[in-house]
């Protein structure tokens, strides 16, 4: 089973977790200056990355409480978990090195 | 009129692993730093802020659930008016919120050399007493339902549940633990 950090609880199985979309996300401050392609750039548009993706997560049957993953989207392998607010941590330097075993 | 709880048919009955528990006041308690402390005079708080650890003095305990969210228990008696009075008085202005969910849920104790075994049949986590320590709680998944484990002794768990799964929880650990021989 994959293990996932909270970073309030520690590590728990998957299935504690439901997924939360693209992290880092700013809503505009005044919505009703865009025109509908920056709103609809800011509602729909996402990275869909293939590597290192900085993504919500909550622990939902568990604390309760959204925090930010970083997530290799290929090889599903959790690079950092971190507290919402918290500046992305540097994927490189806490990623393990591909090949080795967590 | 009949209270409420008193409707209720017992969904379980005791066995040599099971224990159901008489009912008891819970409240939902959430509270930052300075209103937990506020709230220390009225009712046991803990003093640390680690995380997933129950405090218990005597009859009562205080859950921590999640950052600044707690589920306490005391005894049946005197109420949970009383406890949310004493409590509500003791905090005061500080922002908090305090939730009656006495009859939202019900309790039951797993014990004996087979508890952790008979959980671990539908719950992932580690329940070994280094990974799952005395006193250590959490809201955690028993299959489908969400409970909430307490470990109170190296071989006996609290286990709060809504009222609603009830039925399902202990048929599914009663059916786990019959798949285990030593459990009978």
């Amino acid at each position: 089973m994959l293990l996932i950090s909270c970073p309030y609880c520690g590590d728990r199985p998957e299935i504690e977790f439901t997924y939360g979309g693209q992290a880092h996300l700013v809503r505009p401050a005044d919505p009703s200056a865009l025109d509908d392609q920056q709103w609809a750039e800011y509602l729909y548009m996402r990275t869909n990355t293939k590597g290192v993706h900085a993504e919500r997560w909550r622990h939902a049957r568990g604390c309760g409480r959204f925090f930010n993953a970083l997530r290799d989207t290929t090889t599903d392998r959790f690079a950092a978990t971190y507290k919402i607010g918290a500046a992305r941590p540097d994927p490189a330097a806490s990623e393990p090195t591909p090949g080795t075993a967590r | 009129m009949l209270e409420p709880l008193a409707r209720i048919p017992p969904a379980f009955s005791s066995t040599s692993w099971m224990n159901p528990l008489p009912p008891a006041t819970r409240l939902l308690f959430f509270a930052d730093r300075a209103a937990r402390a506020a709230a220390a005079g009225a009712f046991p708080m803990p003093v640390t802020e680690e995380a997933c650890r129950a405090h218990a003095d005597g009859a009562r305990a205080c859950l921590w659930l999640g950052p600044d969210e707690y589920l306490l228990l005391a005894p049946a008696e005197p109420g949970a008016a009383r406890v949310q009075a004493a409590l509500t008085a003791a905090v005061g202005p500080l922002p908090h919120a305090l939730v009656d969910i006495s009859h939202r849920q019900v309790a039951f104790e797993i014990h004996g050399p087979l508890a952790a075994q008979i959980l671990n049949g539908a719950c992932a986590l580690d329940l070994d007493p280094a990974g799952f320590p005395v006193g250590m709680c959490t809201r955690t998944a028993l299959a489908k339902a969400d409970v909430v484990l307490w470990r109170t002794e190296v071989h006996r768990f609290h286990v709060e549940v809504w009222r609603s799964f009830s039925p399902y929880v202990t048929a599914l650990l009663t059916e786990i633990a019959g798949a285990l021989p030593a459990a009978h």
